[in-house]
């Protein structure tokens, strides 16, 4: 039955082929911009770890002792002494100290002009808790952490860079002024968003989209980085202003981030209870006067930093709307059509034909009419997000189409469709045949 | 015109009637609060920075020991000056719509309990402000021995220019000129009050702060250094910003030219409003496309209507109306219509923008949006229904006489 009804719906579209060709640009049109926005909010809003996301936390502690502000919520990073003190007391499973900063990169070898690069100087269990990829070498360990290595990761866009994409495992790297070795080369690597690195998202206004950056060209152990890039560190927020601007070390400022891997549930109460307890502990000493502490799982981290740019929900928004402007249009457009072969369908009807045939006929053709605008609306997708790519947004080079949205763009054309036509299908369905009959 | 008989029909027609009014509605909803974003990141991109902009550009320098700071600044300041067309060049921390140099909260009292706001601070060695072109409303321009020795990130104790905006928002209707303030340790006197001088990382969100600016006077050093100000004509700069870049690396070899920030300052404008200019592309897109929709929308269902019509039409005319008669008909008939939606839609338009001050923190629509735009769907329902009703203005009378 359903070919037959294809049959008619195919030959119908034959007719009217202006009030035909309205519809599917319309449809066309509304998809378009719904899939293009739907798309980037999709790339935007993911699980950068996806598996493993529940298993990692970002760590917080209050160490602004100020009473200015309220101190509902902990600072987004931690000064310098929770952080150590929370890392070295290795509770967790895993964990990883991170803070980033700027420095000066040459590779004797090359013969290139310096580069000024982002360096991340983390701890050695960065690496197997991000599941972050190598290309050569691996990383470096914990006790070059303890004994502050003068060695290096970088990343595969640098080696490509510097060394042409050889192995430059062994090859020297001078950072600032200090001659490094390096220890691994990764593999290209663009979590989205570049999550170990969000903070601050409650201050943004809603402009996050920093957070979709490529991650850092160069990693070095945490304190190593400390020394080699001393006096060029950027604080979260200082509570005083430091002594000596750059160097953070012991000062009133807050600036390092501690993420944590907690592998069971029993793990994350009792941490939990263990940064309570540091915290309160610390209150004890004095140091520190607020005692809110916080232990997000990563994807709470990014939910709490509104980590999707506004700009990006107020466009899908916009299009969504506009596509229901479609959608009104095609149900008119729709009725029209179906209305005028009020004659055929009472013959259809006098024939024999039950309500529910006529109504599962009108519905194939608003279907087909949807599957065309879902052509279209493919097509428009690809340019729309073409468009997006030559934007200059820091997450412009992450924008594709994958198969899930492929596949939605058609099951949205066609249910879009489906909508738009059941209530004139009904309509048609209730054409009495004998009034048609008569006027025949 | 009787409109008794149009309402009649359009009884008859309820469904279609109420899909096109709907669609005018949502339209009109859509229309005023994206013309309404438009205009807000329009007037933010006309912001007023208070500063000769075509004649200054902005060389920053990164990667230099900072125990080189004075060897360099002397090097890069005579070196640039050296290139001809260059009129002056200033050491200072930041220009507006440059990178944010520094933003900090201030106090009233030295005790730092009466919190102000966050102004941003602006730090540049002997004659910068004369070289911004910073207009002075009250007091004095820094003299010389205004200018001293950079601690931290300003002076210890400076004698400031600040806006008149934040003038206006510190000592509300007093004279701000002598005025005392703090941020932590250091302290500062109002010596002038310039008209503009904007942010430097300026976010439309918090729009009474895109002029909360204050201007210490400081002399280079360790912490200003790297980053300078060329003043040149405005024909010229463009071309003196492309040879200060080529120079940098023969003046200093041990730094490394920051190409993000190193621009003229209309370039910088350009780059910081870029996403806002995009996103004012999109939403005319969809403005566009939106009215098209619609108006092929109104044109499908009128002209099928015309066609249901036509043995009516011919009716009409074979009684005695005229041609005017069955357009103005359709006419009355569209205008009845988007009218209903437009009613609709005005109610739709404030409850979305409602909703989008709450989630998005869109400015409030201007209420004189609404009259705009239902002219707006009044004019494209009387372009959109006048094919469709010429069509049944032209149906002869002598269809009346067939096979009724």
């Amino acid at each position: 039955m359903f070919a037959y009804y294809l049959e008619l719906a195919l030959r119908s579209l034959k007719h009217n082929r202006a009030l035909n060709v309205l519809m599917v640009v319309a449809i066309a049109v509304g998809i378009g911009a719904s899939m293009t926005t739907l798309t980037v909010l999709h790339i935007l809003s993911g699980d950068p770890l996806p598996g493993k996301s529940a298993r990692l936390f970002y760590a917080q502690v209050d160490g602004d002792p100020t009473p200015d502000y309220k101190h509902a919520e902990p600072p987004d990073a931690l000064d310098y002494q929770s952080a150590v003190d929370l890392w070295s007391a290795r509770r967790a499973d895993r964990q990883a100290l991170i803070v980033d900063s700027q420095i000066k990169t040459r590779a004797p070898e090359a013969n290139r002009p310096p580069l000024m690069l982002m360096m991340l100087s983390t701890t050695s269990d960065f690496f197997p808790m991000f599941e972050v990829p190598f290309e050569y070498g691996s990383a470096w360990t914990p006790e070059d952490d303890a004994n502050r290595a003068r060695v290096a990761v970088i990343s595969s866009d640098l080696n490509d860079k510097l060394f042409g994409g050889q192995d430059s495992v062994g090859k020297t790297l001078r950072l600032g002024d200090a001659d490094v070795r390096i220890v691994g080369v990764l593999k290209p690597w663009r979590p989205s968003p570049q999550f170990y690195d969000v903070r601050g998202g409650r201050f943004s206004n809603g402009d996050t989209s920093d957070y979709y950056t490529k991650p850092e060209d160069v990693f070095t152990p945490f304190y190593t980085g400390l020394e080699i890039n001393d006096g060029n560190f950027n604080q979260f927020n200082c509570w005083a202003p430091p002594p000596n601007p750059g160097h953070l070390v012991n000062s009133p400022c807050n600036w390092v981030g501690l993420w944590v891997e907690l592998d069971s549930a029993a793990k994350v109460v009792s941490y939990r209870e263990f940064l309570n307890s540091y915290a309160q502990q610390q209150k004890t000493l004095g140091r520190i006067r607020y005692t809110e502490t916080r232990l997000r799982d990563l994807m709470q981290w990014l939910d709490f930093n509104q980590y999707v740019p506004r700009n990006a929900k107020l466009q899908t928004w916009l299009a969504f709307a506009f596509l229901a402007i479609c959608l009104f249009n095609t149900v008119g457009l729709l009725l029209a059509k179906f209305l005028r072969r009020a004659g055929e369908i009472g013959v259809r009807r006098a024939l024999g034909a039950s309500r529910g045939a006529v109504f599962a006929q009108c519905l194939t053709e608003a279907g087909l009419i949807g599957l065309l605008g879902g052509v279209g609306g493919w097509l428009l997708t690809l340019l729309g997000l073409w468009l997006v790519r030559r934007q200059p947004t820091p997450y412009s080079d992450l924008v594709h189409m994958d198969v899930a949205m492929f596949f939605t763009t058609f099951v949205l054309a066609v249910v879009v469709s489906l909508i738009a036509g059941a209530l004139p299908a009904l309509r048609a369905s209730r054409i009495a045949p004998a009034l048609q009959l008569k006027t025949l | 015109m009787q409109i008794q008989p149009i309402l009649a029909a359009l009884r008859k027609h309820r469904l279609a009637t109420v899909l096109i009014a709907m669609e005018i509605a949502l339209a009109c909803a859509v229309l005023c609060n994206a013309c309404s974003m438009i205009a807000s990141r329009l007037s933010a991109m006309h912001i007023d920075s208070g500063v000769d902009e075509a004649s200054l550009g902005f060389i920053a320098l990164q990667g230099f020991d900072p125990k080189t700071a004075n060897d360099l600044n002397a090097r890069v300041v005579s070196g640039l000056r050296a290139i001809s067309g260059v009129q002056s060049v200033h050491v200072i921390n930041s220009v507006p719509f440059g990178p944010q140099a520094g933003a900090t909260g201030i106090t009233l009292d030295q005790a730092g309990k009466q919190f102000r706001g966050v102004p941003e601070f602006y730090v540049g060695d002997p004659g910068t402000p004369e070289a911004l072109g910073l207009q002075l409303v009250a007091g004095r321009m820094p003299a010389a021995d205004d200018y001293q020795p950079v601690k931290n990130f300003v002076p210890a104790s400076s004698r400031v220019l600040i806006t008149r905006t934040l003038a206006e928002h510190l000592w509300p209707g007093e004279n701000a000129l002598g005025k005392e303030f703090w941020t932590g340790p250091f302290h500062f006197r109002v010596i002038g009050v310039v008209a503009n001088l904007s942010v430097q990382q300026y976010d439309e969100e918090g729009e009474q702060g895109a002029q909360w600016t204050v201007f210490a006077p400081g002399l280079p050093g360790p912490q200003l250094a790297g980053t300078y100000l060329i003043r040149a004509n405005p024909q010229d700069l463009d071309r003196v910003m492309t040879e200060a870049k080529a120079a940098i690396a023969r003046i200093a070899p041990d730094a490394v030219l920051d190409y993000e920030w190193s621009d003229t300052l209309p370039a910088l404008r350009t780059k910081f409003f870029r996403t806002d200019r995009a996103m004012t592309g999109l939403l005319v897109g969809v403005i566009v496309a939106l009215l098209g929709v619609t108006a092929f929308g109104i044109v499908g269902l009128a002209s099928f209507w015309v066609a249901q019509r036509r043995k009516q039409i011919g009716i009409r005319r074979a009684l005695g109306a005229t041609r005017a008669d069955i357009l103005r008909y359709f006419q009355t008939e569209n205008f009845l219509i988007v009218s209903f939606g437009i009613v609709l839609g005005i109610v739709l338009a404030i409850g979305i923008n409602l909703a989008l001050m709450k989630w998005f923190e869109v400015s409030r629509l201007p209420l004189w949006y609404l009259p705009v735009g239902a002219l707006v769907l009044w004019g494209l329902g009387q372009l959109a229904v006048l094919a469709p009703a010429l069509r049944a203005a032209a149906v002869p009378p002598v269809v009346a006489t067939r096979s009724v």
